[in-house]
């Protein structure tokens, strides 16, 4: 039966083509804006790069600190998100099971710091304290510049448990006659675990690995507030954004007019370019790694984010 | 209610004239006095489940309940050449300095920027992903509609450093400072451009690190760049509760006679209704904790008129040397937070039979 479409149809279904579009494009448009003006040499650019070189690029790719802010940034993305992964896994396994005693005080364990945090100042006295102590398995000083911390942020740092409660859910939804038959055929729980849970809720544990590895890979706070000497263990958004106080005007009101931000600078190497180049090509350089894998995830997480979502 | 009777579970024997006791009581007799050693032994036989849970429990055991610790320094004495558990105890003074005191500007001024930076977020942020998740529902070109939502869901994946730097950029002023062009970002030169916008222009060309470091822009810039951040993800859930009504739904409907317009209405609103009321409660849930990534990143002191929020305050006041007063702020904050969540939690179970927790 073909039915005539209606005029209000045919104008909310126009609406809606225009307005998505659109968003869709304001969604890009600032990346590719910074792609353009990363190969520019000067600051008129709307679409595509005007007067184009790889100048930014040579000065970033030369830039030895950068490099270390990078590999620091791939190992804290690496180590932690298996960190917090591990042990997301075994503890949302463990509260799945009805048979667990005190299941209701674990579960309300966990949701309570979702309800209250002690705040920053108390987490950053904390976080400095284990700082000291994992120091201190060094023979050092909290405050030694020696020290890298980047343990006490994959240790301490990234937990969520918004992400446990989303795997508890996906468990709970396995069926158990099947773990049942696993358990008669003499499967330890470990290997429950690995044979049956695991394999059965894949869609939702990669969407829970990109959540951690996300976070892990965008987190600035904390490794800022912990370690603002130390550059050595700096992560790569600290290393930007350190670029963009020290060397643009972006944040602090130039004390001179007429400054142009695109006069060519010299590094200590001797590579040439202009520092708002230098900018947006260390900005390009930080998200190419999530645009590279962004496109494999992301079928999972929109199955693994229902899957495991809210259940009434 | 009836009473239990001796022969309910004792068995009268006729010929020696004794009362023996049930056997299926005894079992329970022996259930109910091992009950606990029963238990024990579950919890034995299931050690490796328990040992599995220690690590998590013990991360946050040490770095989330651990902390709270330290809110006891908010009513002490903050005399820094102690320790904290050896300072005195002074009772709510530090609450009225910061309530009635020399900072009740500073405080109150953040109190109330996260206040109205949390309720634009839900005023705005809220319905947004909604009506995205009914316009995708119209594009039916499934190649179309990937397309579409792996443009929109990508800026959810870029982190705060990149997008407020990206902010500040967009939004620039005039960087020469006397009535030049130069450097005037890209969307300031758009709003410039449309009609009526002169008072506009001449704020732009006042603004020399752009409209994010103004007052007066802040909270709108914050809200725009939050939206794009977080609308097209969260669109994720509410598309998944459209296209899971039934078609058969939408011919009756429309046998009926329903438009488009009455189709929207009285058929998918009212399916995914049950999804908006749990969102809602997600959102009133954590209103209070306002990202204070981005607020960081994104203030300066010429902002922080309107974007100052309590935690990037008391973390200021830490770094100054005042960290006593810092967690007490926070823990005002965190707590009436918690009283938000519980509420919302509560009456939604009243009303709707929903709970999340």
């Amino acid at each position: 039966m073909k039915r005539k479409t209606e005029i209000s149809e045919l104008i909310f279904k126009i609406i809606a083509y225009v307005l998505l579009i659109a968003f869709a494009l304001m969604c890009v448009y600032p990346f590719v804006y910074a792609i353009s003006s990363s190969f520019s040499s000067h600051g008129k650019v709307i679409l595509w790069p005007v007067e184009p070189n790889i100048q930014a690029y040579k000065y970033v790719f030369l830039d030895n600190m950068f490099w270390v802010s990078y590999a620091n940034t791939l190992f804290l993305a690496l180590v932690g998100t298996v960190w917090c992964l591990v042990y997301t896994i075994m503890g949302a396994y463990a509260l799945s099971k009805k048979r667990l005693v005190g299941r209701h005080a674990f579960n309300f364990f966990l949701v309570f710091t979702m309800w209250f945090s002690a705040g920053i100042v108390p987490q950053f006295l904390n976080y400095q304290a284990t700082g000291n102590i994992l120091a201190g398995f060094a023979g050092l000083q909290y405050s030694d510049s020696g020290f890298d911390q980047k343990w006490l942020i994959i240790l301490a740092m990234g937990m969520n448990a918004t992400n446990v409660i989303l795997l508890r859910n996906t468990f709970e939804g396995v069926p158990s006659e099947i773990e049942e038959a696993a358990r008669i055929d003499g499967a330890t729980e470990m290997q429950i675990l690995f044979n049956v849970y695991i394999p059965m809720s894949k869609a939702t544990i990669a969407t829970v690995a990109l959540f951690f590895g996300i976070s892990r890979w965008n987190g600035y706070f904390w490794a800022m507030r912990m370690m603002p000497d130390q550059e050595f263990s700096w992560p790569v958004q600290v290393k930007i954004r350190n670029f963009i106080d020290s060397y643009s005007g972006l944040i602090e009101t130039p004390s001179v007019d007429n400054v142009d931000e695109w006069k060519i600078v010299e590094s200590v190497d001797y590579t040439k370019a202009s520092i708002m180049s230098v900018v947006y090509a260390m900005v390009i350089c930080g998200v190419i790694p999530i645009l590279v894998i962004y496109p494999f995830i992301q079928k999972y997480f929109a199955k693994g984010v229902n899957m495991g979502g809210v259940k009434e | 209610m009836f009473k239990l009777k001796y022969d309910d579970f004792l068995i009268y024997d006729e010929a020696t004239g004794t009362y023996s006791m049930a056997a299926d009581q005894k079992v329970r007799d022996e259930t109910e006095r091992n009950k606990w050693k029963t238990t024990g032994l579950t919890i034995l036989k299931d050690w490796r489940l328990y040992l599995m849970l220690v690590p998590m429990l013990l991360v946050y055991l040490l770095w989330r309940y651990l902390p709270m610790k330290e809110l006891f320094a908010a009513f002490k004495d903050p005399d820094s050449a102690l320790e904290v558990s050896d300072q005195l105890w002074v009772g709510l003074a530090n609450f009225k300095m910061l309530f009635f005191g020399a900072m009740q500007y500073e405080f109150w001024r953040a109190f109330r920027n996260t206040f109205i930076i949390a309720f634009y977020g839900l005023l705005f942020g809220f319905p947004f992903p909604i009506i995205l998740a009914l316009f995708f529902n119209e594009v039916k070109s499934n190649v179309t509609r990937s397309i579409l939502q792996v443009c929109v869901y990508l800026p959810k994946f870029m982190s705060t450093v990149i997008i407020t730097a990206l902010a500040i950029v967009l939004f620039r002023g005039s960087t020469s400072g006397q009535g030049g062009t130069e450097g005037i970002g890209i969307i300031s030169q758009f709003l410039m451009w449309l009609p009526h916008s002169e008072k506009f222009a001449a704020e732009v060309m006042g603004a020399r690190n752009g409209l994010v470091f103004t007052q007066r822009y802040f909270r709108a810039i914050y809200q725009i760049t939050g939206i794009w951040e977080h609308g097209g993800y969260d669109s994720i859930v509410y598309f998944a509760a459209v296209i899971a009504v039934s078609p058969t739904s939408y011919e009756a409907a429309q046998i009926d006679g329903a438009g488009k317009m009455a189709q929207m209405r009285y058929v998918v609103i009212p399916s995914i209704l049950s999804t908006v009321v749990i969102m809602l409660i997600m959102k009133i849930g954590s209103l209070l904790s306002v990202g204070y990534e981005k607020v960081y990143l994104m203030s300066n002191a010429s902002n922080y008129e309107s974007a100052d929020i309590v935690a990037t305050l008391s973390n200021r006041w830490s770094q100054q040397g005042n960290a006593t007063l810092g967690i007490a702020a926070e823990m005002v904050n965190n707590l009436i937070g918690m009283i938000l969540v519980i509420g919302a939690n509560s009456v939604a179970r009243r009303a709707a039979n929903v709970s999340l927790y």
